[in-house]
């Protein structure tokens, strides 16, 4: 629905412009204007989507923002599927923030079924959530400094990330989609040895991260194409909803770690990160500095983690209810929906990842840019498409519309049978669907 | 006769400038992998990409000027080739000379750009339009800079020929001193003229994909890279030649300080290409404008006053 608002809003802005200018300097003006598209397949982009810039020279006078290239229809998914079946799916909503999103789904069904995890689970929980918060913002780092062209530090970061992701796999036996998380509880313990190591890479990691918020701060080429660059004021975050690094930039705290404490943030000190520059460069010190707090966060938990079970046993089927759980991800705040009907599978399931919040300001963030600053001021959201997509059909002939599931196939039908291939007689296995 | 062709073709014109261009650019890759802690590539990287890229499928855009798009890497490619015969790079003097080479070098050195204009503005596409309208506001930039520094050792030399510069510094070492600054300025307008970071932003790949060349494919994509490389020896060994020269009479010797010259030049290259990110287009224009110019104008200021005071 906001692509629509945004398209008035359009409209708006250009009826203003007509009042302005005169014609004939509009017509020269639009003379020069060239339009250039980044994406769906461009190299600033790790994901497809689709930017439609309008250029004057090398300004940005318009970008038109299209995501929704890798919409997998996964909510719809989930509503056919057991929770326990659900909880690998929603893993796989995101390829880096993956544990957030189990620790949401969790969360709420958790709540829904009044079951209590224990607290070394919950400690677990925030060990690999603090690893994955390191090792996104680590990558997030490395693919900022490409998006400018400063390649070493990219090589640099990336290098650094893999010490997490060894942790990681030590801990969860996989560097992504760790698995570690059921309901009621996680599925492997931390040994001494696990903790020995996952010290042992924090205390390397504080040196080089100290280095890297060192080099942000002195180098005056970062600063040149970092300082100033993609504005968000503190009023225009609050008017677009942003979450996450971008708000914290602007001198909003909203970290729900603080705000709303899950798991085992209740007891652990976090302290809040945020910064006033509300540009490219404040996001960046803002994921710098997160970082090394994730690092205390991790010696912490260590150190304090309790002896005990690690999961307790969960119902099959959840009773009939409805909760919001909230979890801050790497890149801000994440919701979760879940409607139960009282059986084993989901009878909605809602995900707001971050990114999605975070779109909304993109076009704000644009205009006015220079064409080399856009994959930059793209990327300082940390973006992740796979998250954010949805399947909203928008300017179509017919005007606007959401297409629900049966549609969506009807649609597909259709599109394969315009090409030559008719996939309406492939039978599909027999599925109930929740209205 | 025989040996003029010889010298231009193979030693040390052409032949010697394309291996010689490719080994620079695999101790680049090299230099610039090992400042990243990565492994970087096996020596012979340049010429299998180079060998590769000719057996690949030409593929020009429908709307593209078609004569001019096949044209111009050859063009780009001789107008390099053809200024690397007036540097001395076996011997102190060079395959051939006359009084007014520098120039003609310069000039040569400016048709490998506007090539790559040209070549970005016939192939019609988006980011090759945007590729070479960025080309051509960096030639603006780093050219008066560029020029101004590789002309004033000339002005105290008081000849134009890269030759004749040599052998009036081979004669009084100690006026290569006062050239520094100049030094300092086409080292840096240097690696904006060979577009490689942190002056890059004519083929940013992240920006605008790469630019002018984003629609070459194959055989003429494999030119102008080895055109590139070729620039990339040009610029080296010019700087190398007006600014150090260090001569022994002995040729074999000459070139071996020639290679060394050239070497660590690819190294300062290399590190200011690893150390820092990409400039935008208009902070490029503002530094040679700003810095680099007034740097130039300082130095041509002193060659003069030094020229005047040497003819008293």
């Amino acid at each position: 629905m906001e692509k629509v608002d945004e398209n008035k809003e359009r409209a708006e802005n250009k009826e203003n412009e007509e009042n302005k200018e005169s014609k004939q300097n509009r017509e020269t003006s639009e003379r020069n204007r060239i339009v250039i598209p980044i994406g769906p397949q461009h190299p600033s982009l790790k994901e497809p989507s689709s930017f439609i810039i309008t250029l004057e020279g090398e300004k940005v006078v318009d970008a038109v923002i299209g995501v929704g290239y890798v919409h997998r229809g996964i909510e719809k998914a989930c509503e056919s599927r057991t929770y326990i079946q659900n909880l690998y799916l929603i893993e796989r909503v995101c390829g880096i923030c993956s544990h957030t999103h189990s620790t949401a789904f969790c969360q709420g069904i958790e709540e829904l079924a009044g079951i209590t995890i224990p607290r070394r689970a919950a400690y677990i929980r925030v060990i690999v959530a603090e690893l994955e918060r390191l090792h996104s913002h680590l990558l997030w780092l490395g693919v900022a400094a490409h998006e400018i062209g400063f390649d070493t530090l990219f090589m640099y970061s990336w290098r650094d990330r893999e010490k997490v992701l060894d942790v990681l796999a030590e801990i969860c036996g996989n560097r992504v989609n760790y698995g570690i998380n059921t309901i009621g509880g996680v599925r492997r313990d931390i040994d001494s040895e696990m903790m020995q190591d996952t010290l042992k890479m924090a205390d390397y990691l504080e040196g080089q991260l100290k280095y890297y918020l060192d080099l942000v701060m002195t180098d005056k080429v970062l600063s040149a194409r970092l300082v100033g660059i993609g504005k968000l004021s503190r009023e225009d975050a609050l008017k677009f909803g942003v979450v996450g690094p971008v708000a914290r930039a602007a001198g909003i705290m909203d970290d729900i770690r603080i705000i709303e404490p899950y798991a085992a943030y209740d007891e652990i000190p976090v302290n809040p990160v945020t910064d006033t520059h509300a540009d490219v460069f404040g996001r960046t010190v803002v994921r710098i500095k997160e970082m090394l707090e994730s690092l205390e966060i991790i010696r912490y938990s260590v150190k304090n983690i309790p002896d005990g079970d690690i999961a307790v046993k969960a119902p099959r089927r959840i009773p009939a209810g409805e909760v919001i759980s909230r979890t801050e991800a790497p890149r801000g705040e994440n919701i979760h929906y879940i409607r139960s009907n009282g059986t084993d599978m989901p009878d909605r399931v809602r995900i707001r990842a971050p990114s999605q919040a975070n779109w909304q300001g993109m076009r704000h963030m644009l205009q006015g840019q220079y064409l080399a600053d856009i994959p930059i001021t793209i990327a300082a959201i940390d973006p992740c498409y796979s998250c954010t997509d949805r399947a909203i059909v928008v300017n179509s002939e017919s005007g606007t519309e959401i297409m629900d599931w049966q549609g969506l196939r009807q649609y597909s039908i259709e599109w394969y049978k315009k090409r030559g291939i008719d996939v309406s007689l492939v039978k599909m296995p027999e599925r109930k669907f929740y209205a | 006769m025989v040996l003029k062709l010889v010298k231009i073709l193979i030693f040390p014109g052409f032949s010697f400038l394309a291996i010689y261009g490719m080994f620079l650019e695999y101790l680049d890759r090299k230099i610039y992998a090992r400042i990243q802690n990565r492994m970087g590539p096996p020596w012979y990287q340049p010429l299998a990409d180079f060998l590769k890229l000719l057996g690949k499928e030409i593929i020009i855009p429908a709307d593209s000027n078609k004569k001019m798009f096949k044209i111009l890497p050859i063009v780009s490619l001789a107008a390099v080739a053809s200024a690397f015969v007036y540097i001395p790079v076996f011997g102190n003097t060079s395959s051939a000379f006359f009084e007014g080479d520098l120039i003609i070098v310069l000039y040569l050195m400016t048709i490998t750009t506007i090539c790559m204009f040209l070549a970005g503005w016939y192939s019609r596409g988006v980011y090759a339009t945007i590729g070479s309208v960025r080309t051509l506001t960096q030639m603006f930039a780093y050219e008066v800079p560029l020029f101004m520094a590789l002309l004033a050792p000339a002005l105290i030399a008081k000849t134009w020929s890269i030759t004749g510069m040599t052998a009036f510094y081979e004669e009084h070492p100690r006026y290569i001193l006062i050239n520094i600054p100049a030094l300092f300025v086409a080292l840096i307008s240097g690696q904006g003229k060979l577009e490689r970071a942190p002056f890059d932003s004519p083929e940013a790949e992240t920006e605008i994909v790469s630019g002018v060349f984003v629609e070459y494919s194959g055989r003429l994509l494999a030119f102008f890279k080895l055109s590139v490389d070729c620039e990339l020896v040009l610029v080296a060994s010019l700087i190398s030649a007006i600014f150090l020269p260090i001569m022994t009479d002995i040729a074999v010797l000459d070139f071996v300080i020639y290679l060394l010259k050239t070497i660590g030049i690819l190294i300062i290259f290399s590190l200011m290409r690893s150390i820092m990110a990409r400039f935008r287009i208009d902070q490029v224009v503002k530094i040679c404008w700003r810095y680099l110019t007034p740097i130039a104008t300082v130095q041509i200021i002193i060659n003069l006053l030094i020229r005047g005071l040497l003819t008293l």
